[in-house]
């Protein structure tokens, strides 16, 4: 059982987002980057789904995780292999560029193609995907089965079962064929915590194999023409740091209102 | 002249909210002379379609297949809608199933897509697109060529224009659609567990996002809670460490709340959450981050730390007697 992990960095958002000066994107140069807190669960999924397979039947299950290029990858991926992937591809082509979602799908189902897993699991998306997902982009452009929004995935020899959630808390169960996709929203379990010492093991021995980008990016005909903090005058009045103060003022509000019950 | 093609989602068995939002924009999108048809995928369209009046054609399929929600029969259903509609917009909700049709289908029929869509204009042959981008910290404008697909987040439009009693006119689809061999197959759906208290129903809510750090702090905010006479409630990523029980997320996949105060301490603010407290009466937002999108919303807001805030609150509240 082969499950590859794709795996994307994005802007750290306890980081302040500055704009670039075309007004239309934000400054990559200095902002913090992290990997994607729902490809972060779907790494800690494959993981979890590789544990139990292996006890069972001996062959057992191997997860590789899946980047493209660029800035601080190459340490996110070695993180990925301390966290329990076997192994990790990093897709060469022009690192400057950054890409949406969109545009790296045809990239990454190119890969896809020629490594065969039985199970792609991906963040479900990223919060700059603008121009939609990868995961239904990829299984239409490789015409797999797809799903989004999972939140548990069993494997099974020729399907897996995947747990879809829905508004107001539903969920469904659904049995699809494999090769599948999924855009993946919460492992079965938090992500681990992987210790300094692990890490540290990882960066010495992981290997880290490379593969180029053998694909054009996907066209589009949309285009962002700008990009700007939302209009903070209608929000809220904003009381100062102080605590104690702040937290009077707090009461005062809810007492007018009749909001304290005594 | 503008054909705008809508999918139609239920809840509890009838039209989900953002289904009447969603027409609405389209029959403001289409004008005067231009045409909005749905695509229903109902077991029983004909107890839904007169609640349809904003679209001029329903496009239905019924039967044991669309009973449920299943990602691969509302894909095929929207494409073979899209076909025989060849509208210039297409305009499906961001919720799970827009997830997995919004991106596909556009991929499908080589239509351009925005997501995360909050507002959108005509502008000659395109389309000015507002999107929230990075977890609403940012707003995208964008402009998009026609045929285009439009993610369209769910409170972003009023519901009201939209719901319009009448007799659109219905195509039948489902004896053309060829649902055989499928690759996925809906097991069982799992109604939500019904938890010890309904957060719907409460009066008063305090909310405690991922800033609340770990879970012994829960008891503190629980006692501000409870000298408020609020019932605790989380954001997701509270839920998914497992720190509060399922059935008190608020948002996008928990509950939809309108409480009188709703006081949330680390909550970001992102879009899915919004969603669920939005239209709240009263908002506290306690959060460090200055540029949190949270404070847009709520109508107070501190950018204390919450854990040097909170101990103030709860000795201010047992000083006024409570
Ligand atoms: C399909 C889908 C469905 C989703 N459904 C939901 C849903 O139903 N509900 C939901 O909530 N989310 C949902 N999400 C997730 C959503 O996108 C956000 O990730 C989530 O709402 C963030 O939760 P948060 O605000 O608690 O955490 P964060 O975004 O991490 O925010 C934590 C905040 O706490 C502040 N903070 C930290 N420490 C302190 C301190 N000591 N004092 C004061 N402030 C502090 C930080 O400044 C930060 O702003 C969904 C996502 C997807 C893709
Ligand atoms: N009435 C309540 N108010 C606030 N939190 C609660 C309440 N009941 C349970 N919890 C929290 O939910 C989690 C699981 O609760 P339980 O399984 O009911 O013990 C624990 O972290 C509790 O602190």
């Amino acid at each position: 059982m082969h499950i590859v992990v794709i795996l994307r960095l994005v802007p750290d958002l306890s980081d302040e987002l500055d704009l670039a000066e075309d007004g239309k994107s934000i400054d990559r140069e200095w902002v913090g980057i992290a990997l994607s807190e729902f490809d972060e669960q779907a790494l800690e999924e494959a993981v979890l789904l590789k544990e139990a397979i292996l006890p069972k039947d001996g062959g057992g299950a191997k997860v590789t995780a899946i980047a493209r290029a660029g800035e601080g990858v190459e340490r996110m991926l070695q993180g990925a292999l301390a966290r329990g992937a076997d192994s990790a591809i990093l897709l060469e082509g022009d690192e400057e560029e950054y890409l949406d979602s969109r545009a790296t799908a045809p990239i990454f189902a190119e890969a896809l193609r020629s490594l065969q897993p039985d199970l792609v699991l991906t963040g479900v998306q990223t919060i700059e995907d603008i121009f939609g997902q990868l995961a239904p982009y990829l299984g239409r452009l490789l015409d797999w089965p797809q799903v989004s929004a999972v939140s548990g995935v069993e494997l099974g020899e020729r399907s897996c079962i995947l747990r879809q959630e829905y508004s107001g808390g539903r969920q469904a169960r659904i049995e699809v064929d494999l090769p599948a996709v999924v855009g993946l929203q919460t492992a079965s379990q938090p992500p681990r915590y992987v210790s300094a010492s692990k890490l540290k093991e990882a960066m010495k021995s992981g290997e880290i194999s490379r593969l180029p980008a053998a694909a054009e990016p996907m066209h589009n005909r949309a285009e962002i023409e700008s990009l700007a903090p939302p209009d903070r005058t209608a929000g809220a009045r904003m009381l100062g740091d102080e605590p104690e103060g702040a937290a009077a003022a707090i009461l005062d509000a809810l007492d007018e209102r009749d909001l304290i019950s005594r | 002249m503008t054909k705008v093609l809508v999918h139609i989602e239920l809840e509890s068995g009838g039209i989900a909210p953002v289904s009447y939002q969603l027409l609405g924009a389209a029959r403001q999108l289409a004008g005067q002379d231009g045409t909005v048809d749905a695509l229903l995928i109902s077991e029983r369209p004909q107890d839904q379609v007169s609640q349809l009046g904003a679209a001029d054609r329903v496009f239905c399929l019924s039967g044991d297949s669309a009973a449920s929600y299943l990602p691969e029969v509302h894909l095929k259903a929207l494409l073979a809608a899209r076909e025989k509609s060849q509208p210039d917009i297409v305009l499906i909700a961001y919720s799970s199933a827009g997830l997995d049709l919004a991106a596909a289908s556009a991929a499908t029929a080589d239509l351009s897509l925005a997501a995360y869509c909050q507002g959108v204009e005509r502008d000659g042959d395109e389309l000015q697109v507002t999107s929230q981008l990075y977890a609403g910290r940012l707003l995208a404008k964008s402009r998009v060529a026609l045929p285009a697909v439009l993610s369209v987040i769910p409170g972003a439009f009023e519901e009201a224009p939209g719901r319009i009693e009448g007799n659109p006119e219905i195509v039948d689809l489902t004896a053309g659609l060829d649902l055989s061999q499928p690759r996925m197959r809906l097991l069982e759906v799992i109604e939500p567990e019904g938890g010890d208290v309904d957060i719907a129903e409460a009066e008063r809510l305090v909310c405690v996002g991922r800033g609340i750090g770990d879970p012994d702090s829960i008891a503190e905010a629980e006692e501000l809670a409870t000298l408020l006479g609020a019932e605790l409630a989380g954001s997701r990523p509270v839920i998914d460490a497992g720190w509060l029980p399922k059935s008190r997320q608020v948002g996008k996949s928990g509950k939809r709340v309108a409480p009188k105060l709703y006081v949330c301490l680390g909550v970001s603010g992102a879009p899915e959450h919004l969603e669920g407290m939005s239209k709240a009466a009263f908002i506290v937002a306690v959060n460090k981050d200055p540029a949190a999108p949270i404070f847009e919303t709520a109508h107070l807001g501190s950018t204390c730390d919450l854990f040097d805030l909170m101990p103030s609150l709860v000795e201010g509240l047992k000083q006024r007697g409570c």
